[in-house]
């Protein structure tokens, strides 16, 4: 039986047509494109044209706004540091408690070691930023905002749009982590007060090593990564061509399927978590349900821990994500859901399900049919499940 | 993905002797809820023998936890307790080919439930060695003499292995010094009695708290963590209660919260004596009052019984199409303060 794929937030499968981009820069177009010979020209044409290819995807002004990275990490702490640098008059940086450890863990080295001030802004039951907090950490002395565009656990969106706004009228800069958002909703940077977002090739079905940093016109930007001129002097390092001809692509193609992704995509997430709602008890999801990424959902299962439930998803042949702390090692459960205050009793037996365009209805009906008797099991197993004659009927969590 | 033996995935996927044993007369639960990690053990003891004739768990926790729970059930049955008294963790775990370093905790669990099973046979408060020493780990409750066995017991000669084993350092790690400290006492004692050689015994300061956190985050099917008491320290407490709820789409949201939002707390220390466990209800059931009072309602302890906590719902509550929600709430916040399982009966 065909496996179903739902882990697509981690990771999603390199579409075929940008592997077949990406496969000449291997071998015939293997220039440099930084030479002056036809070699290179071509090369360097390929790459102009990734870049266009991304400045329409998410609406960047001018294509040279686009830096290609690694990656959505080294996009994220190229963007702090630089901030940091460019401004060396401010010394404080504010981000959210639900970002990313691309995000989190570079603030807390920066505080540790260059005694940089972090302000976490709380989010509350579903996810969402706390305002007041956040304005209340806005002052001058604050160099960086970096809030991420959409959560990668629960799909909850930011309002990074009024956010930017907001930090431009303390003269702070304004970055935002779209490593999960580019591709999956319209983005139209120029019309906002956006002055850098990250993104990341395997998010999109391009392929991993290889991302981006919007940089706005006019930003001061200081180079993380010193070396030869490429990318205008704000990355050193010859390209990774193959890579960048693939995102591009990549891109493309995302612009291609926006509508499919907010509409089709949708209808299958929606269907799955109305036929999971619908026969296990006890279950509830997490996030900001009516304002959310298309393909996330996050569903919550009570007294149960999620290393078990996606062991046995593995084996009906599903792949699915969970903040359980055992499928990391780290022993806490995910700091998202912790942040929420998602009580114990269901942070651990949370369960992403991430769609992309290749998921069908089948993977929905095979979903709905595997998952009950697997929770069923688990909680059979579970001493703190007392059977389903108690689970009411309008179970209500008590976080909510 | 873990590196699970067959025999452990063959022990999750079709565990043996799950489920809850009628006439047990020797019963240990450890773990909570708050650590991801719990179980309750059931013998049969034959009084004339002290034969284990018969064993079954419940186990909320991973795969491993499932799988050694499963084994332990297997090795105890047939033992005397003596015999089963002799066991170690390190037996759960042979049993299984092997578990991965960073699951030993889960041996480590089930080697704790049969101890505290066989008090619970002899009619013992069980005494383990969380009340032998100091608390070291406030996140999982870890105390001294738990980190002492687990260290001579396993030959442990790293602040790694310690959390591998008994969780000990691995949520905050601000114990991380007190770990150090105990692991390079006990190793120096090994040493002594020749269990472990002087150069393997762990020297204060050999290593970075940094690193070994970097390194206590190692297979991921997911992102990785991040430092979860600076985030935690982020997170709202009263702002929570004004959340809309979240879409529910099985079924209607109730009128009204039957139980207002409080931020998740630590349980206590998973054992606790009667006196202790009926304070720690009345407790609990205090910081819920205002919530039901604020609904027209109320709710009071009437009595403990084993696991049943029976309690009295009045005033809007009497009657209320939600009560069972409520009831459901008062359940869950009980057992997410004391981390063990509890049953919540209105009379």
């Amino acid at each position: 039986m065909k496996p179903v794929y739902l882990d697509n937030n981690a990771t999603t499968r390199v579409d075929p047509q940008v592997v077949a981009a990406m496969l000449p820069y291997f071998t015939e177009q293997f220039g440099n494109p930084s030479s002056m010979h036809a070699f290179g020209a071509e090369v360097g044409g390929a790459v102009k044209r990734a870049r266009k290819q991304l400045q329409s995807l998410i609406g960047a002004e001018f294509d040279h706004e686009i830096v290609f990275t690694s990656g959505g990490t080294e996009s994220d702490n190229a963007a702090i540091l630089s901030a940091l640098e460019a401004m060396p008059e401010r010394t404080e940086m504010i981000t959210s408690a639900v970002e990313h450890p691309a995000i989190l863990a570079l603030a807390a080295h920066l505080e540790k070691t260059r005694g940089i001030k972090v302000h976490i802004i709380p989010v509350d039951a579903k996810g969402r930023l706390d305002r007041d907090a956040y304005r209340a950490a806005l002052s001058t002395r604050v160099a960086i905002v970096s809030i991420m565009w959409a959560n990668n656990e629960t799909g909850t969106l930011f309002p990074v749009v009024e956010l930017a706004e907001e930090a431009k009228a303390v003269g702070a800069l304004f970055h935002t982590d779209a490593v999960q958002a580019v591709g999956k909703i319209p983005i139209d940077l120029k019309s906002t007060a956006i002055d850098m977002l990250s993104l990341s090739g395997h998010k999109l079905h391009g392929p991993k090593g290889i991302g981006a940093l919007y940089v706005r016109r006019g930003v001061r930007f200081r180079s993380q990564i010193k070396g030869g001129q490429q990318e205008r002097g704000r990355r050193g390092g010859t390209e990774n061509t193959p890579g960048i001809v693939g995102l591009g692509k990549a891109a493309e193609l995302a612009e291609q399927a926006m509508h499919d992704e907010v509409t089709r995509v949708r209808g299958l997430r929606d269907r799955l978590e109305k036929g999971l709602l619908q026969r296990i008890p006890n279950t509830f999801v997490t996030g900001d349900v009516d304002n959310r990424l298309p393909n996330t959902c996050n569903i919550a299962c009570e007294f149960i821990e999620g290393e078990a439930i996606l062991l046995l998803l593995n084996r009906a042949g599903i792949a699915a994500s969970s903040g359980s702390a055992c499928t990391s090692g780290s022993l806490e459960p995910s700091h998202v859901l912790r942040a929420m205050s998602v009580p114990y009793t269901a942070a651990h037996g949370a369960t992403r399900f991430s769609f992309s365009r290749e998921n069908n209805d089948e993977d929905v009906d095979r979903v709905i049919e595997a998952m009950p008797p697997i929770i069923e099991k688990l909680r059979d197993l579970s001493p703190f499940w007392q059977g389903a004659g108690e689970a009411p009927a309008a179970f209500k969590p008590v976080y909510a | 993905m873990w590196d699970y033996t067959d025999k452990v995935k063959d022990y999750f996927f079709n565990p043996k002797n799950a489920g809850v044993l009628a006439g047990a007369n020797a019963v240990g639960e450890v773990g909570a809820i708050s650590c991801g990690d719990a179980l309750k053990l059931m013998l049969k003891v034959n009084p004339a023998t002290e034969v284990i004739e018969e064993a079954r768990f419940q186990t909320f926790g991973c795969g491993s936890a499932i799988a050694s729970s499963s084994a332990l059930t297997e090795i105890v049955t047939g033992k005397t307790i003596g015999e089963a008294l002799a066991l170690t963790n390190q037996d759960i775990a042979d049993f299984l080919g092997g578990l991965p370093p960073e699951k030993m905790h889960c041996s480590v669990m089930g080697y704790e439930a049969l101890q505290a099973a066989v008090a619970n046979y002899r009619g013992e408060e069980w005494h383990d060695d969380h009340e032998e020493g100091a608390l070291v780990c406030k996140c999982f409750g870890v105390d001294e003499g738990v980190i002492e066995r687990a260290i001579r017991v396993n030959k442990l000669t790293t602040p790694e292995q310690v959390t591998f084993y008994t969780k000990a350092g691995g949520g905050c790690l601000t114990c991380f010094e007190g770990i150090e400290q105990v692991l390079a006492r006990v190793n120096d004692s090994m040493v002594e009695d020749g269990l472990i050689t002087a150069e393997a015994a762990y020297r204060i300061g050999s290593v970075d708290p940094r690193a070994m956190k970097a390194k206590a985050q190692p297979k991921q099917l997911r992102q990785p963590k991040v430092d979860i008491d600076r985030v935690m320290a982020a997170r709202p407490l009263a702002g929570a209660a004004a959340a809309p709820a979240p879409a529910r789409m099985a079924a209607p949201a109730p009128r009204s919260p039957a139980v207002s939002p409080l931020a998740p707390s630590r349980p206590a220390a998973p054992k606790l004596t009667t006196l202790q466990k009926i304070k720690a209800i009345e407790a609990a059931i205090e910081g819920l009052r205002p919530y039901l009072k604020a609904d027209g309602g109320d709710c009071e302890l009437v009595d403990v019984d084993g696991d049943t906590v029976q309690v009295k719902l009045s005033g809007a509550c009497v009657g209320c199409q939600m009560a069972s929600v409520t009831i459901s709430g008062v359940r869950e916040k009980l057992i997410e303060k004391l981390g063990i399982p509890l049953k919540v009966v209105p009379v």
